[in-house]
């Protein structure tokens, strides 16, 4: 790290963005909700595994806006801890979710109560 | 080293001159802790949102989402929330600008936002117990209850610290320390915004459906 950057770093920096950057970021978020609630309320694609994988797209869309626009999230704030925390998290969270719902959903399918045909075969 | 060699060096400069390279320190690292607490609050929701996404349709003979849920109201309620984001947005602007009255006015527009979406909410919440709908009728309402009143707890949090930082800025203005308490808030308030995206998405929208 060289001296300029050195001293560039020490000023405290006003942290975040500017009002355009709300402004943006507000207005993308209003799209993407407006968006995933038309589809549901509207019955557009209708109650559709297709409906529930756009829904799912809105909201990974707008948890991105809202990181980039509301949380200032960058390679750069606190010297890229933050994102390390972030992607760490993120990882911990795909884990637990996935693992969870994988795990349990086939326990669900395996555990399936015997139909009356298997009933009647059991010693 | 000896001393004696140490001590002709010192009598035979002019003047000592020292050069102190230290590794970059931040000023404070209050903002990253503040950080990893989240990430950690956000370990607390995946998991309820793990929870909620095993056992959400086991209605066990009770009412789904379908017969449950109003989306409009869940819209307006979504609405407050990110409205209130984009006031706090305004307020961290004008404090970081140095304008405190528009900063505390900004700060009390969030919090009316904070309130009215709790309003919202808990009026669905008595509504729901009203159709005998309450946590202890299915499982899929009991963790349907436990993700979206954490939610709500954390907001009725989110608003208690907000009134709290008014008075600390109304009596002793945009200090450093105050700026730094204000900024922590940002993370947290703004952090719930993202938690209810996944709440309306997971909770509302799909549930609707079922």
């Amino acid at each position: 790290m060289n001296s300029t950057a050195h001293i560039a770093k020490k000023a405290p920096a006003a942290r975040g963005g500017g009002r355009a950057d709300y402004v943006r970021g507000l207005v993308m978020a209003a799209v993407l909700t407006g968006a995933a609630f038309t589809l549901v309320m509207s019955h557009a694609l209708g109650n559709t595994p297709l409906t529930i994988a756009a829904v799912m797209g809105l909201a990974v869309a707008q948890v991105v806006v809202h990181m980039v626009f509301f949380l200032h999230m960058s390679s750069r704030s606190e010297g890229g801890w933050n994102l390390l925390a972030l992607l760490f998290t993120l990882l911990l969270v795909l884990i637990v979710l996935g693992g969870s719902l994988w795990v349990m959903y086939h326990l669900n399918a395996n555990m399936m109560p015997p139909s009356s045909d298997e009933m009647r075969q059991m010693p | 080293m000896s001393t004696g060699s140490q001590l002709r060096l010192v009598a035979s400069a002019p003047r000592l001159r020292f050069h102190l390279i230290e590794p970059y320190h931040p000023e404070n690292s209050v903002l990253l802790g503040f950080w990893i607490y989240l990430m950690s609050d956000c370990l607390i929701f995946a998991v309820l949102f793990a929870t909620y996404g095993v056992l959400g349709r086991s209605y066990a003979g009770g009412p789904s989402g379908a017969t449950l849920f109003e989306l409009p109201v869940v819209a307006v309620n979504t609405g407050l929330l990110l409205v209130s984001s984009f006031t706090y947005g305004m307020a961290m602007i004008s404090a970081q600008g140095g304008a405190r009255r528009s900063a505390l006015a900004w700060l009390g527009v969030t919090g009316l936002f904070g309130c009215g979406f709790l309003a919202l909410e808990l009026s669905e919440f008595a509504n729901l117990l009203g159709q005998g709908a309450g946590p202890q009728r299915s499982a899929f309402l009991s963790s349907f209850f436990t993700l979206v009143g954490t939610h709500g707890l954390h907001v009725v949090f989110g608003v208690i610290w907000l009134a709290t930082l008014m008075v600390q800025v109304a009596r002793r203005g945009l200090t450093e320390t105050n700026l730094r308490r204000l900024l922590c808030l940002s993370l947290f308030w703004h952090f719930l915004d993202v938690i209810w995206i996944g709440v309306f998405s997971l909770v509302y929208l799909v549930g609707a459906m079922q």
